[in-house]
Order: structure tokens, then C-alpha cells, then sequence
């Protein structure tokens, strides 16, 4: 398998930074920058980093199901996550998820036909203190109203969205 | 960048370069008092180094409060193997969001203070685990250490020290137990994060069976001003054996949610009513999560306490890692409590097996009532069930799920006893007639 020459660096800058014969601590960070580039984890890569990191298919395999932030399948373009936590649920995180799902025509984990967006009802994600808050792959948006859900459905659909913390 | 406006109640000793323009660059870090500790300590032996944390009465950010200086002091420094200093910033805890700020304003900041305790078990090598979520923040702290390389704070002969010492990023992928630092440990290895039987602690065999100094991001943030201004000057910010500032994480029914750095000891409903404006629309205030989702709930009555880790484990409570939830009088109790455990019983690693089924348990109980179709026994039954799992778990997980549930049946039992008033109740299906 070949990788963006960024990854490359990455990957290759991640082995160095572990003590000799411990590669196998590189397996998590790859496989979720991978997952980044090539959507999810497939059993390719797998094998491929099992290879460079110098440890089985099956030592690799069976983390996967251990992080939530690892998919087999596929994602949407657009992965929207949202905290329904404590913190969010007493700002109306709930009522939040629930317009979230009819609006979208989505249920937990479910991607659009299209493959633009998929939603999942995620656990805390830190920005507690500006609940509710959602994540759109690895932006986080603080304060969402469902208007201003809406609002970032719309610039998704649109291809305005941009990429930026707010 | 802040997300909220500060307050002029807080004492900023650890955030006050979130204002700075371009707080995440190392020149605005040198401009302002950077790498000043890093200098005094390097003339100092780690026996002296230790006795100024002991002095400061440093206590652990993360949740359990351990004393900084005593941990440091339990790293063996004649083993022959190399050592490791790792900085947890997993945070995960739901209520808790300082490490974010930390990282993304100040990273230089957590650079010195790993650097500082590098220095003391003279390490050569440190990891900061990242949540895999934070990816911005991986960018942002990179960046940073990149910088800290190019200027001789990083890397080979550190200031004309001699001592040598790397340091990395290494990202989690989502799981709450790699906040537990035995799992952390794991999952650094590369594997499943299930926690380890302890003793042996990290500080003895931690990160690849060598001595590890584990500490939060918060913690290691905190110690560049220690040696900056004295252990005794931050010991007298706070209460005794509580010293110093924390980064305490207000959420929920409050008029300004936000990150507020506080003495500790300051006291806990002043938090809520001066420095927050208050619970919103001018209701009530019910109950006060204290120290993040694992710590049992205070009735609004018992909110008048110092907030420092010994004030909060009097009440039967704890600090935790600061993230105080605030609940106003409308709050349904039970869909807190169930909200809670559902948390819990998603994050259980399953590797013992009273918090795999125990959490499991619990939600279904806790679903069930939550639906109205709860009976009177349940209520005994969830109390019962989570007592039944304290302290019976590699780690604290399962005391973490396990405590709040219990809190909230205690302190709320009416509540759950209106539940069944208002709750429709279980119809038995009519019995046919035999034909």
C-alpha cells in the first residue's frame, strides 16, 4: 500500500519516535491517520501496518474493535458527531440529536446515500463549558442551536462549508 | 483562544498567556517568563527538585488529587533502565475541557514542565498522549516541539547540560479508559487499553516495563511557575495540602459556562453565583456534579464548601478533574443518572467483570425507569447493585460508574420514588379465558 508522501513522513517520523523494538506502539496513530486518508480501516491496511510495524495481522486486528474512533466501513465525507454527555444533555443535547436524526433522515452511526454525511451520538468530547457541541470530523462547533445545525447542514450540502473550530 | 470571557475573580498563574497574541509560539513563550524554570532547575539535584514540589503541595489534576512530589519520589533512579515521562492529556472525564485550552494557548508551558520532570529522573525520552479526538491540538503541539527543538530546548545537550531528551506526541483513538494511566500505558504500547494490576505503579514499571513519571497535562502545566516563584508561594494560592490554582470546568444551567482558573478552596457556590452570574433564567439550583460525571452529585444545600480536593472528599465527594456540571430545578434526575451510566457502560473496557456487567446492568435498570416502568425495589435494587461493584475493578472505573449512581439514588430518592407516580406502570397482560 502507498500513502500521501505527507502520511509517509508521518509514518516514518511515528516509528522513529519509540524505543527500539517497540514499533507495535505506532499501531493505534497509524492506523487512525490512515483511516484520515483512505476512509477506514480495511483489511489492506491492516496487513500493511501489522508489516511496517513489525507485529501480527491479528495484534493489529483486535484493537480495532477497542477504539470507537476506528470504523471498518466507511464514513461519510462529513462525519457529524454529537455529544449527548452530561454536560451537552443539560443544554439540550438531546432535543439536539433527536432534530438531528429527523432532519438528516439518519440514525446512529448511518451514513447518508450519497456518502456526504454520517452521524454518530458520541461520548464527551471536551467543550463542556460551550455546550452543546458537536464535531464535524475534527472541527469542533460550540454552542449549536438547531438552527445553527441546520445552518452547517446546509453549507455541507452546499460545499461552503469550511473547515474552522469555532 | 478562549471560548469564554474571564472573570476578574480569577487568579491566573497557569492561563495568563491565553490573552497574549499568538500565545502558542515560543517567542511570546520566552517573552513571558518561558523557559526560565528549566534554567534554575538545571542546577538543581532531583532530590532538591522534589522537596520544592513537596513544599508547593502539588496534588494531580487528573482525578485522584496524588501528590505530585510523592509520586516523582517513587521513581527508582538505579535500575540501569531507561525511564520515561508521559503527560496525560486523554481528558476525556465528562464536565472536564482545561487540557484543551492548555494545549492549544499555552504548549510551551506543558514542554517545560515535562522537560522539568525529565530532568529529575534524568529521562531521555517523553510522550504526550492526545486524545484522537484533539487532532488540531496534535498540530498545535508538534508545532510547538518542533520550535522547542530549534532553540536548544529540545533535543541534544539541552542548555550545555549535557542531558539529552526527546519529546513526541502520540494519539489515543477514542477510548475514555486511556485516561486511567495503567490502560494509558497500554494503549502507548500499542494495544488494548485494559488497565493493569496494581503495584507495580508506573513510577516503578510504567511505560515498556521501565519507571514512568504520569502525570495531567494540568499538573505538568503548573510546575514551571512553582520553580519560577518558590513551592511555598504556590502552597500559599490554595488551601492546606490543596496548594496552588486549578483550571475548574463550569457547564450546565449556569449564565457563563467557561474555564475559570481558581484558587483552590475558593468556595464552590460562589463559583456558580459570582463567577458564573448564576443559574440561568433565574431558576434554582438542584445539584452540582463537583469534579467531573464520576463524582457522586451535592444537593444544592450542600454546595457551600471550599473547593479543594480534602473539602470535597469530607462531603463524601470528589474534586476530581475539575469539571463542576451545574443542574437547575427542572432537571430530571433520573435521565442524568441514566445519561450517566449508559457513558459508563459504553467505556467499560470489559476486562472485569463487575463493571462489564455491573454498568451493563445498571443502564438496563436505569432504562427501564427511566421508560416508567420502574418498581419500588428498583431503587434498592440500583443502590444495591452499584455498592456491589466498588472497589471490585482493576481500576477505577467501575468505582467511577459505581459511585455517582449510588450519589444520585442517595441524594435524590425522592425523585425516584416521584418517578413511579408519574410513571405508567407495568400492566400484567389480561389472562385469557381457557376455551
Amino acid at each position: 500500500m502507498t500513502f500521501s508522501p505527507e502520511l509517509e513522513a508521518r509514518f516514518a517520523k511515528l516509528l522513529n519516535s519509540y524505543p527500539p523494538g517497540r514499533q507495535r506502539s505506532a499501531v493505534v496513530p497509524m492506523l487512525l491517520y490512515a483511516q484520515d486518508e483512505i476512509g477506514c480501516v480495511t483489511q489492506e491496511l491492516v496487513e500493511e501496518v501489522a508489516h511496517r510495524c513489525g507485529v501480527t495481522a491479528l495484534q493489529v486486528d483486535e484493537v480495532i474493535g477497542y477504539y470507537s474512533m476506528l470504523h471498518r466501513k466507511p464514513l461519510g465525507k462529513y462525519h457529524v458527531q454529537i455529544c449527548t454527555n452530561i454536560a451537552c444533555q443539560a443544554v439540550g443535547a438531546e432535543d439536539l440529536w433527536a432534530h438531528a436524526c429527523k432532519n438528516l433522515q439518519l440514525g446512529n452511526k448511518e451514513v447518508s446515500p450519497d456518502g456526504l454525511i454520517s452521524l454518530e451520538e458520541v461520548e464527551c468530547i471536551g467543550a463542556c463549558a460551550w455546550a452543546p457541541a458537536i464535531q464535524i470530523n475534527y472541527d469542533f462547533h460550540h454552542q449549536v442551536t438547531p438552527e445553527k445545525f441546520d445552518r452547517l447542514m446546509q453549507a455541507l450540502a452546499d460545499r461552503t462549508y469550511s473547515a474552522r473550530p469555532s | 483562544m478562549r471560548y469564554n470571557e474571564p472573570s476578574p475573580l480569577e487568579q491566573m498563574i497557569i492561563s495568563y498567556r491565553f490573552d497574549l497574541p499568538n500565545p502558542a509560539s515560543i517567542d511570546t513563550y520566552l517573552a513571558n517568563d518561558g523557559y526560565v524554570a528549566i534554567k534554575k532547575v538545571l542546577g538543581m539535584t532531583p532530590e532538591a527538585i522534589i522537596d520544592e514540589l513537596k513544599v508547593s503541595s502539588l496534588r494531580g489534576r487528573g482525578g485522584a488529587g496524588f501528590p505530585t512530589g510523592m509520586k516523582w519520589s517513587f521513581v527508582p533512579r538505579n535500575t540501569g533502565k531507561p525511564t520515561y515521562v508521559i503527560c496525560n492529556s486523554d481528558e476525556s472525564e465528562p464536565g472536564t475541557c482545561k487540557d484543551r485550552l492548555l494545549m492549544e494557548n499555552d504548549p510551551h508551558q506543558l514542554i517545560e514542565g515535562m522537560l522539568i520532570a525529565g530532568w529529575t529522573i534524568k529521562s531521555n525520552k517523553g510522550y504526550i498522549f492526545i486524545r484522537g479526538e484533539y487532532r488540531y491540538l496534535i498540530d498545535i503541539v508538534d508545532r510547538a516541539i518542533a520550535e522547542a527543538y530549534q532553540r536548544g530546548y529540545l533535543g541534544k545537550n539541552i542548555l550545555g547540560s549535557g542531558w539529552d531528551f526527546d519529546l513526541y506526541t502520540h494519539t489515543g483513538a477514542g477510548a475514555y479508559e486511556c485516561g486511567e494511566e495503567s490502560a494509558l500505558l497500554e494503549s502507548l504500547e500499542g494495544k488494548r487499553g485494559i488497565p493493569r494490576l496494581k503495584p507495580p505503579f508506573p513510577a516503578v514499571v510504567g511505560a515498556f516495563q521501565s519507571p514512568t513519571i504520569l502525570n495531567n497535562c494540568e499538573t505538568y502545566s503548573a510546575i514551571p511557575w512553582i520553580f519560577r516563584n518558590g513551592g511555598a508561594a504556590y502552597a500559599a494560592l490554595g488551601t492546606p495540602k490543596n496548594g496552588g490554582t486549578r483550571l475548574v470546568c463550569v457547564s450546565g444551567h449556569v449564565n457563563k459556562p467557561g474555564v475559570y482558573e481558581l484558587p483552590m478552596g475558593f468556595n464552590l457556590l460562589r463559583i456558580v453565583n459570582e463567577v458564573c452570574g448564576g443559574v440561568r433564567n433565574g431558576k434554582k439550583l438542584k445539584a452540582i456534579i463537583p469534579g467531573g460525571s464520576s463524582s457522586p452529585v451535592l444537593r444544592a444545600d450542600e454546595c457551600d464548601i471550599p473547593y479543594d480536593f480534602d473539602s470535597l472528599a469530607k462531603a463524601k465527594t470528589m474534586a476530581g478533574s475539575g469539571g463542576v456540571v451545574v443542574l437547575d430545578e427542572d432537571t430530571d434526575i433520573v435521565a442524568v443518572a441514566l445519561r450517566t451510566i449508559k457513558f459508563y457502560a459504553h467505556e467499560s473496557c470489559g476486562w472485569c467483570i463487575p463493571c462489564r456487567e455491573g454498568t451493563n446492568w445498571l443502564k438496563k435498570i436505569l432504562s427501564r425507569y427511566h421508560e416508567g416502568f420502574g418498581d419500588e425495589s428498583d431503587i434498592d435494587l440500583i443502590a444495591e447493585l452499584a455498592n456491589n461493584m466498588l472497589g471490585r475493578t482493576f481500576c477505577a472505573l467501575g468505582d467511577a460508574a459505581a459511585m455517582p449512581t449510588a450519589g444520585f439514588v442517595a441524594k435524590f430518592r425522592n425523585e425516584f420514588e416521584d418517578y413511579l407516580k408519574k410513571s405508567p406502570r407495568f400492566q400484567p397482560a389480561p389472562e385469557l379465558a381457557v376455551v
